[in-house]
Formats: structure tokens, sequence, C-alpha cells
């Protein structure tokens, strides 16, 4: 194996575009959670996103246009977990695995004619006199801007959730959904808006994935990063910027496997390619020892208001 | 106040129960149609395609009538073990998984003694799949009990890791020696006969795996009316803290609940190695692990309704390959089709556990 052909400032670089469409499916189900609803649908509203945004994007050769139409896809179809989880109050788990479900199959009937085309270019953002800084420039400074926009979103997240009204209301209704009720704040209304935010931004995260990090759409490209999204809310107990630091660690894994397998390692490919799977199971195992403090009180409890 | 509002039952009605499956499965029609409409197809003829022409076409229903049983099999296997941790609150979604990891030391288990004929070569491989599902469902459920780790997480992440290994044995530990480098096993069915999983009747796609699902439908019945663990099981859902009082231990619930539906899933996976598929192959597992969730739904978490949920989701299958054949509908369709059938069957379900009453509500003094 060739460990000389393993450019370290490359493989950082390539960390922060891998981990990016986790980050961004991860914070926005990590906002929904807050709100105390339980959607497992992520991986079927990702894998839209990527179809959606790649088909938009190939079609006008715009990728800021798939990403904007990939995240209103993935809101939209969150709707439909809204709508049979929060008005007909159906059971969480069993609604979100039938929206992966879904989205898989609506996925690969959407993307049929797309295969084998080649995404529309996304340019860098280099970052005037910062990405000259030797080093840590190509590393920090010389990224698509979708990279950027996902490390503003935790910011907003972070700081919404903290110091704003509209955060305590959201964190009011995860917590204790009942007594919420009795304050008069519309549990149902909250949970709509935060459910279809965590849509809008597992869409984001899929239109990433199929414009940027591979460039064209495969059937099923999504590999599971919508189920590694909701383990990294797990392991960031609930907060932003921990959501940052578990996406990119789990990035980490994945570059890191990726130049291996390139390398010509001797440990077999499929051994390299199940080791992010491994590692994350190793994390929530870890996580899971010192007990579950910053899960949301009522996290995947239907809301019924009785009176 | 809003004008319609929904009163919760005191108990689920149990004939709304009953019927929200087949209002479902109409609904599912009816926008099915749509999509097939929007999709350019004539929505009846799709429908008669789907649904009818397997059974009852005299071209097709000789060669789609078996194959029934044949996709039933497995569904009906995996979605057993999965309702019951469900009607525990016990989530494994990982049944794919340990599908393929049944199929895959099931047929290792037989593949070592090739070429023998001992007529215990099979009965062995039926045991080491089951061994196969059952130790892959017991990294969650020991993951679970331990630590407290989420076995939805962990059971998919091993659906992951599953695949991964099934790639690795098809190219190497269990690559056919005559293949000439071909990844893939050697092909059980055909060139195997003391490793095969034969059709017991003629004609029929009654093989030994779904003799093995009607037995397991049995076997469910029996344990939930009449078995005390059956009795654990539904207090553990329905009343998680009465439970505890009761002396319902979690861990035993936790183990027996994954530990099963793993060793079901096994046997799905071995049956479906040895007999249908033939072979082990990269691409050997069809999603039947995730399908089977829908099947556990729609058969209400019931066993007898989950043998009838199997056999209406087989046919969805062969229909939708007959779909593909005769009107060029694209196999992708089909699973959008699966999956509305369980959006309209959660919908459905606030009927049965809730009375929906139309007008202000009456104010309590």
């Amino acid at each position: 194996m060739d460990f000389g052909s393993i450019n370290p400032i490359l493989l950082i670089a390539s960390l922060m575009v891998a981990s990016t469409p986790i980050l961004l499916a991860a914070l926005g189900e990590m906002v929904v959670e807050k709100a105390g609803v339980l959607n497992l649908g992520v991986e079927g509203m990702m894998i839209t996103g990527a179809v959606v945004g790649f088909a938009i994007g190939v079609n006008t050769g715009s990728s800021w246009a798939g990403f904007g139409v990939a995240a209103l896809a993935g809101a939209a179809l969150s709707m439909i977990f809204a709508v049979i989880t929060q008005i007909l109050l159906s059971n969480q788990v069993a609604t979100g695995l039938g929206l992966t479900l879904f989205g898989l199959g609506l996925s690969s009937l959407i993307g049929k004619p797309y295969v084998g085309m080649k995404a529309p270019g996304f340019a860098k953002l280099h970052i005037p006199g910062l990405s000259e800084i030797p080093f840590l420039g190509p590393i920090l400074f010389r990224h698509d801007p979708m990279v950027y926009v996902s490390i503003l979103l935790i910011a907003a997240v972070w700081y919404l959730l903290t110091f704003t009204r509209a955060g305590l209301i959201l964190r009011a209704v995860g917590e204790n959904h009942n007594a919420a009720h009795a304050l008069g704040y519309k549990v149902k209304g909250v949970r709509f808006l935060a459910i279809a935010f965590g849509g809008a931004m597992a869409g984001l995260g899929g239109a990433y994935v199929s414009l940027v990090r591979v460039p064209q759409w495969v059937e099923g490209m999504t590999a599971g990063a919508g189920w590694i999204a909701l383990a990294i809310v797990v392991f960031a107990s609930w907060r932003p910027w921990r959501i940052l630091l578990g996406a990119y660690l789990f990035g980490g894994i994945t570059v890191l496997q990726l130049n291996l397998q390139a390398a010509g390692s001797s440990i077999p490919v499929e051994y390299l390619s199940m080791s992010p799977y491994i590692i994350t199971i190793l994390v929530l195992v870890i996580i899971s020892i010192r007990g579950n403090h910053g899960a949301p009180g009522s996290l995947g409890r239907v809301f019924h208001a009785s009176h | 106040m809003s004008f319609i509002r929904l009163e919760k039952r005191p108990a689920p009605s149990a004939t709304l129960s009953a019927l929200t499956p087949v209002m479902a499965v109409i609904a599912t029609m009816v926008a099915g149609g749509i999509m097939f409409a929007i999709l350019g197809a004539n929505p009846l003829e799709a429908i008669r395609t789907i649904f009818w022409d397997p059974l009852f076409d005299p071209q097709f229903g000789p060669y789609s009538r078996p194959q029934l049983l044949v996709k039933a099999g497995p569904l009906i296997l995996i979605a057993i073990g999965l309702a019951l941790g469900f009607r525990a609150g016990i989530w494994n979604i990982g049944a794919e998984g340990q599908y393929i990891m049944g199929a895959v030391v099931g047929a290792g288990a037989g593949l070592a003694f090739y070429p023998s004929e001992s007529p215990l070569i099979f009965p062995f491989m039926v045991l080491a799949g089951a061994f196969g599902g059952w130790a892959w469902a017991m990294i969650p459920a020991i993951l679970k009990t331990r630590f407290g780790t989420n076995e939805i997480l962990v059971s998919l992440m091993l659906v992951y890791v599953a695949e991964n290994i099934l790639a690795s044995v098809s190219s190497g530990l269990l690559r056919n020696p005559d293949g000439m480098g071909f990844p893939g096993s050697r092909n059980m069915a055909r060139d195997y006969p003391a490793a095969s999983n034969t059709e017991i009747i003629a004609g029929t796609g009654m093989h030994w795996g779904v003799v093995a699902a009607f037995i397991a439908v049995i076997f469910a019945y029996v344990l939930m009316t009449r078995h005390k663990m059956g009795f654990a099981i539904r207090l553990a859902g329905e009343a998680p803290r009465a439970a505890r009082f009761a002396g319902v231990s979690p861990t035993r619930l936790i183990i027996f609940c994954l530990g099963t539906a793993g060793a079901l899933a096994g046997l799905a996976g071995l049956f479906e190695v040895s007999g249908p598929a033939g072979q082990i192959s990269i691409d050997f597992n069809s999603g039947y692990g995730f399908t089977a969730i829908i099947v556990a739904f729609l058969g209400r978490l019931h066993p007898v309704g989950i043998l009838l949920a199997g056999l209406l989701m087989a046919l969805t299958y062969i229909g939708g390959e007959l779909a593909q054949l005769m009107l060029g509908m694209p196999a992708a369709a089909i699973q959008l089709f699966q999956g509305m059938l369980l959006f309209f069957l959660l919908a459905m379900d606030v009927f049965a556990n809730y009375r929906i009453r139309i007008g202000k509500p009456e104010v309590v003094a």
C-alpha cells in the first residue's frame, strides 16, 4: 500500500464535502426531534431531494435551482408524514419507515431518464485572501458555497434554539406537549413547521450528493446517509454544534476508507466500505453508555388534545 | 375550537381494525390508478394486470399462481417475526440484514460439504440459516439490553454491513471454484441436490420455506393467544409501566423478540438461497426484509392477517412484473404502490382508534 499517495490537505478538504449531506440532513432532523417528533423518513426525503435536485439542475443548468427545488420537494414529501402522524395520529416509527420506502420508489421512478447524465458544475468559491493562507487556505476556504451555507445554517439553528422565543416554544413543545398545549401554544402548528424544515434540509442534503459529491444520478445513491444522519442526532445529544462534529467525524471515516481503497490497501474493499457503519454503531454504543441525556421528553409520542 | 374532532375510543374498534386494510387496499388502487394514468398507462388495465391476471388469466395464471407462494413464503416468515417485536414496541428494522446473514451462513454450511449426498445436509443448513439470522439480530438485542443503544439504528446499520459481507463472500469465500472467476457461489438448486430446497408438490410453488411460513403463522398464533410470553409481549406494547409491575423482564422480551425475528428472517434467507435464488450472489437480497415491514402492518401485526397480507403483497410483486412486461411499467412504480399502501393503512388507523365527532364540543361543567 502506498500511503504517500494520500494527500492530507486533500483528505481534510474532501472530508468537508463528504460530510455536508449528512450535516444538512442531521441538522434538519435535530430540529424535528427538538419539536418532539421522530421522523425516520430522512433517507426517503434525501433520495427524493437527490433525484429532484439533479433533474432540475440538469434541465436548468443551474445547481442553485436544483438545491432550491430539492428543498421544496423534501418539504413536500415530509408533509405526507406530517398529515398522517399529526392529524391522523399514526405511529411515527411506522410512518417514517413508510416515507423512506415511498421515497426510494419515487426517486427511482423519477430518476430513470437521468441515469448516466452529468450534473452541471458547481463552482468553488475561493474566498479572496483567506484561501491563500498556506495549508489552512486550501482546506477551509476553497469550497463550493453549500459547504459554507451548511455551517451558517448550524449557527442559525443554534442561535434560534438558544436565544429566541420561537426556539423556546419549539423546545417546550418537544419537551412536554401537554404543558405547551395548556400554555396555549399550537403544538401541531409548531410540529408541522419543524417537520417541513427537516424535510427541506434532508432534500438539500440529498441534492448535495447528486449535484456536488458524486455529480450524477445513481439509484439508491444516498446509501444509508439518511440513517446515519439519524444516528448523528443521537451522537450530538440534540445540540447543533455537536452535529457539525459528528458529521465531520463520520465524513472523515468515509473519506479515509475511500482513500485507503484508492491507495490499494491490503484490507479488502468490502471491509473498508462497511467500516463507516460499524463505527456508527460503536459511537452509538459509547453515547448510550453515558445515558440518554438530551432527548426531548415528548419524542415520538402521539399528541392528542383531548380538551 | 375546531369543528371536526377526534375522540379517543376506550379500546380500538375490532371491526374497523379488520376493515381498514381492505379500505387501504381500495384507496391504494384508486391512488395507484391515478399514478398509472400519469405514467401514461390505462389505469383499469394496470390494476387488472396487477391484481387479476396473475391469478385468473389463462395465459399467465399457470406460471404466476405458483409464484404467489414462492414470493409470499419469505415475506410471511419475516413479517411474523417482526410483528412480535413491533407489538412489544421493539423495532427491528434490520430484517434485510438478518435475511442476508441467514442465507450466507446457511449456504456456507451446505457448500462446505459439497459434493456430499447425505440427507442430513439440508436440515443442517436450515439450522445454520436460522442461527445466522439469530446471531445477527443478537447484536442489536445485546447492545440494547446492555447499553440501551437504539435498536432501530443499530439493526439498520447492520443491513449495510451484511450487504458488504455478502459482496465479500460471493467473490471470495463462497465463490464457485468452477465458476471461471465470476462472483457467485455454486448453484445449489441446480447442481447440488442434497442442499437444494425443492418444490414439495410439483407445479404449486410449495417449497420448504412456504411450509415453514405456515408453521410460523400457527406458532405465532398459539404464542400470542395461549402462552405467557405472548401475554408479556402484548402487555409491554400496550402498557409498558403495567408490564414492569407485572414482572415482565424487558431484557428477556428484547432477546426473545429480536432473536425470533432474526431466526425467522435467517430461515427465509436460507430457503430463498437454496431454492428460488439458487446461489449466493452480490445482489441476491431483494428487499424482502423491508417489504415484510409493510406486510406486518398490513396484517395488523396479527399472524392470520400477516398470512393474508403476505399473499397480497406477493401478488403485487408478481402483478408488478407482469405489468412491466405487458405495459412497460417501471419496476419502481410497484415499490411506490407498496409505500402508498402503508400510508393509507396508517392514515386509516385513525378510524379504528378514534371516533370522528362533528360539531362544537360540549362544555363540561
